[in-house]
């Protein structure tokens, strides 16, 4: 029989792999050279590592690389335990469960932008709502948004409540996959609900939580919407990240230093995410 | 009756003809979210459209501070300015590359009308004349209550000593002694840049230094002493409560009605009280910021802002036109009417009403007498780094010491004199 | 336990959660929308009250009115961008996922790897731009789609591969038999099988992309050029004190996916189950 021409050819990854390679991987090569350059998009001067000692000395971009590591390890870290606690509780059979799947979803599909604002307003020292209910409660509430120590850690939770609905989702998802042999077994075993959480669903909910903790990571790293809208990375330099530092400097002309921060910002996605995928996947589940 | 009929008809087909002819133009306009800076453009865009009807504007604003300015940086960069736009005159305009960036509007009869202090200051480095004087010129110092004051005795301060020691009285009388604004980022700079007159008379140098990298912040205490003010008017406590989310016009606001006793400011924030509090202008006061010397104190002064049309403007002919109108005597008399004089104005012939203002009248005596003014550092020097406005947040909110973010400030700049090629850094 | 304690017990969960839920989640949008039909000056009191003196039609045309009826535009670009990237989406992704799935090779590392990135890695935006303005397509639209579409595809790849293989070859192989060219096969057979995957990344991504603010603040420039999101955005310095005009384009920036939402809420939940649990 004469060579047989597949049926699946290669060509069909043609026009997805143009659109890619142009215009995600080209730039994404190209960023390591120009990070390495004084740039104003006509004209590209070498200056060696120049932008990346600027980034590690210049104690504002040190702050927005350590803020990134904050921000990032808080939001994960809360979305994936509210996560998981959310979706136990939303399929234990309790009341308005099905609304309550809803309500907490809702807000992931929101406007970035239209959050930020609205929460801005709710969260202003003296005429936002939250202060005057905690105001009401006699708790005399912070500026959430203008005091430098929390602003950071307020962003993250306008963040959280934004996202917390896509975690729970996904680990709702999760729970449905535990064949409830599991829970008869360790019933007729003699244990407590606390034990058949920590022994049976933590284990076996792992897949999910590996999605919920990477997605999330990754996420709150490359974070930049919900800070722009609300602080600018204000007061001060008190919550910038990475992404909002990286427009800063593009929004100032500095070119080269953005794309050396846009270097730094991929450096450390995969120093954080490749081990921990690593890490999880590895690791055994004894039953 | 058919002639008559075919004649009108003709007679028409050429009236819509010529009407035709006359294209219409909309020319975008960019300006900055300040009430004086809208109601000006406001007024002189109608005037000019009522002289000129085919002329129509579309008037878009945005922020102020470095965000604004970077909003203009990447809108001239990226080839999406509009026809028309504000922009402060000084270091900030050379920092756009004019020469390369804006049309060129040298030969335009208006510039006959305007004085020639100003047009140093948007002159391109090819001696080439950008941009025509916008709104009036401005002194950098602080709001006063004029009730505050009288209620408790106390005097225009000509010393810092003495601005602390009203600070105080003020605090207990339970007023707010120094407004905040943090909201504006833009407004935490005024302690720093406004304080220039003091620098320059104990350091004349500083700003040739400057540039030169040879004179830094850190290292001159005559520098320093505005951020160690933004730092005593913190430990002090002496700031309203809001101070890290109120705005420039809750601060104007403030002031104005007597809610605090001190706003550290632009003159143009007169304009905004004109507009939006003209019950309790009267009550508005003004004088330059103290330094530590009584005898040498003078008024640090800002050329206004100034509008330019970028190069790559598809309608610039007519736009350059409108730039005519706006350096002409009746377009600042425009002006005048609608946001009211809150300084001297930089078009020869165009005088500031009898009227003005009280704080107005405060501020008139540093022009006339030689050697009381002096002009922002931003004017003597190309230096100006995009960070100050958030270092002196920081300053202002206790998160940094004076010390070090002077010495931050001066790293700061680098990267901007880098980016401009100046020499020597 | 018995029955009846249980039965007390999912009750009274369920109204603190209930109430929980309602402060948390569904407070901040009440406060949206009473924002949004107040006046100018109530509305700069950020009070949580009933308005005293309804205008939402008044505010609504304001809002719309605003700079010649910019939000009218953005949303004309929104919904172009949204629809046009989303249809190429699907059609680029299922192709390579069908491809990755049936026919192994040694490319399918080489794609794989590329997923991988493309799922990880942060794209390079200053250096996008320069590629953007050297292919003429910065400040486009279509520069837009094709960008959307770039950063899109591994999501969507994921998610065909995984579903592909509930396919049997036995329907290619049967239609192979009767003469359809690899084209029609894809077309004919595969793609309508592919639904319930289409339906949620079509939802999905929409949603993305509609919200999508960073990436239309780099690459899209320029008035004719605004989105929906942009628009909020800079429509705050437009509203700087009417925040009654502010809520309200909020409020209409929200409504679309609220909509897609309300029609899709089932495969919104199923396709986010399938595709984030098993890929």
């Amino acid at each position: 029989m004469a060579t047989r021409r597949s049926p699946y050819p290669y060509w069909f990854v043609l026009p997805a792999a143009v659109v890619f390679v142009t215009l995600f991987l080209v730039p994404t090569i190209a960023s390591l050279w120009f990070s390495l350059t004084r740039w104003d998009l006509l004209r590209a001067e070498f200056i060696g590592w120049d932008n990346y000692r600027q980034f590690f000395k210049e104690p504002f971009l040190v702050q927005g690389l350590v803020n990134t590591l904050i921000y990032a390890v808080v939001t994960s870290g809360v979305k994936s335990v509210l996560g998981l606690l959310l979706a136990v509780l939303l399929t234990s059979g309790i009341w308005f469960q099905g609304f309550l799947r809803s309500v907490v979803f809702f807000p992931v599909l929101v406007s970035t932008i239209g959050v930020g604002i609205t929460f801005a307003a709710l969260m202003h020292p003296t005429k936002g709502v939250i202060n005057l209910g905690l105001g009401s409660l006699g708790i005399d509430g912070p500026a959430w948004l203008s005091d430098p120590a929390i602003a950071l850690y307020s962003v993250a939770m306008i963040d959280i409540w934004k996202g917390v609905g896509l975690a729970t989702l996904i680990y709702i998802a999760g729970l449905a996959a535990i064949s409830p042999e599991y829970y008869e077994a360790s019933r007729i075993d003699g244990a407590t609900r606390l034990q058949q959480f920590w022994r049976v669903t933590v284990p076996l909910v792992r897949p999910a939580t590996v999605t919920v903790v990477t997605l999330s990571l990754i996420g709150g790293l490359r974070s930049f919407d919900i800070i722009w809208a609300t602080t600018r990375g204000g007061p001060g330099f008190a919550s910038d990240v990475l992404a909002s530092v990286i427009y800063k400097q593009y929004q100032a002309g500095f070119y080269g230093l953005a794309t050396a921060g846009n270097v730094i910002l991929f450096l450390l996605i995969a120093i954080i995410v490749l081990p921990l995928t690593w890490w999880f996947n590895t690791r055994e589940v004894d039953l | 009756m058919k002639t008559i009929r075919h004649s009108a008809a003709l007679a028409g087909a050429i009236i819509l003809a010529a009407g035709l002819a006359e294209a219409e133009v909309t020319l975008s306009v960019l300006i900055d979210n300040n009430p004086e800076t809208i109601s000006s453009m406001e007024a002189v865009t109608a005037a000019y459209t009522a002289a000129n009807p085919d002329v129509t504007f579309d008037i878009e604003q945005r922020t102020g501070g470095a965000e604004g300015d970077n909003i203009v940086k990447t809108r001239l960069a990226t080839g999406e300015m509009a026809d028309i736009f504000n922009y402060n005159s000084g270091s900030l305009f050379q920092a756009l590359k004019p020469e390369e960036t804006m049309a060129d509007l040298t030969g335009i009869a208006g510039q006959a009308n305007v004085l020639d202090s100003f047009k140093q200051v948007v002159t391109a480095n090819d001696g080439t004349v950008r941009g025509v004087p916008f709104g009036p010129a401005m002194g950098g110092g602080i709001f006063y209550n004029r009730k505050i004051y009288a209620e408790l005795g106390l005097s225009v301060p000509k010393t810092w000593d003495e601005f602390m020691a009203n600070n105080a009285k003020v605090a207990e009388a339970g007023k707010v002694p120094v407004i905040t604004t943090f909201g504006d980022t833009w407004t935490s700079q005024l302690f720093v840049l406004a304080d220039y007159f003091n620098v320059q008379a104990e350091v004349p140098t500083f700003a040739a230094d400057y540039t030169a990298n040879k004179a830094k912040y850190a290292t001159t205490p005559a520098a320093m002493r505005g951020f160690e003010y933004l730092e005593a008017v913190f430990k002090a406590n002496y700031m309203n409560e809001d101070f890290g989310v109120a705005k420039f016009e809750d601060g104007m606001r403030m002031v104005a009605t007597g809610e605090g006793a001190h706003y550290p400011m632009l003159t143009f924030g007169i304009g905004t009280v004109k507009q939006n509090y003209p019950d309790n202008l009267a009550d508005l006061g003004f004088f330059a910021q103290p330094g530590p010397d009584a005898a040498k104190n003078g008024l640090t002064v800002w050329m206004p802002a100034a509008l330019y049309v970028p190069a790559a403007s598809p309608n610039q002919e007519e736009a350059i036109k409108f730039l005519d109108f706006v350096a002409s005597v009746e377009g600042c008399n425009t002006m005048i009417g609608a946001s009211g004089a809150s300084g001297p104005y930089l078009i020869k012939g165009c005088e500031l009403p009898a009227d003005v203002p009280p704080a107005v009248t405060d501020m008139l005596p540093y022009f006339q007498t030689d050697g009381m003014t002096a002009p922002a550092l931003e004017f003597l020097s190309p230096v100006k780094g995009p960070a100050l406005e958030q270092i002196t947040v920081e300053v202002g909110s206790g998160i940094r010491p004076a010390a070090e973010a002077a010495a931050l400030y001066d790293q700061d700049v680098e990267k901007q004199a880098k980016q401009l090629g100046l020499p020597n850094w | 336990m018995s029955l009846r304690r249980t039965a007390a017990r999912r009750r009274n969960i369920g109204l603190v959660a209930l109430l929980v839920a309602t402060v948390v989640f569904i407070l901040p949008f009440v406060f949206i929308l009473l924002m949004a039909v107040k006046t100018k000056q109530e509305a700069s009191r950020f009070l949580f009250t009933w308005p005293e003196q309804w205008q939402p039609w008044q505010n609504l045309v304001d809002v719309v009115q605003t700079r010649n009826y910019m939000l009218l535009l953005a949303y004309f670009n929104s919904t172009v961008i949204t629809v046009g990237a989303v249809t190429l989406l699907v059609i680029f992704g299922a192709m390579v996922g069908y491809v990755l799935q049936r026919r192994p090779s040694g490319w399918n590392k080489v794609i794989y790897a590329c997923v991988l990135v493309g799922l990880m890695v942060p794209p390079a935006v200053v250096p996008t731009i320069w590629v953007l303005q050297g292919l003429g397509l910065f400040k486009t639209i279509h520069g837009m789609i094709l960008i959307q579409v770039a950063y899109g595809l591994a999501f969507a790849v994921l998610l065909y591969r995984s579903f592909i293989g509930t396919i049997p070859r036995a329907l290619d192989e049967a239609a192979i038999i009767d003469g359809a060219k690899p084209l029609q096969v894809f077309f004919k057979v595969i793609l309508p099988l592919l639904k319930p995957v289409t339906v949620t990344l079509i939802v999905v991504q929409s949603i993305a992309i509609f919200n999508d603010f960073t990436n239309p603040l780099y690459y899209l420039p320029g008035k004719e050029n605004v989105t929906v999101q942009l628009t909020l955005f800079n429509f705050q310095s437009q509203f700087q004190s009417q925040y009654n005009l502010l809520f309200m384009n909020i409020l209409l920036v929200t409504i679309p996916p609220l909509l897609v939402f309300i029609f899709f809420n089932r495969q919104i939940v199923a396709g986010m189950t399938t595709g984030g649990v098993k890929g």
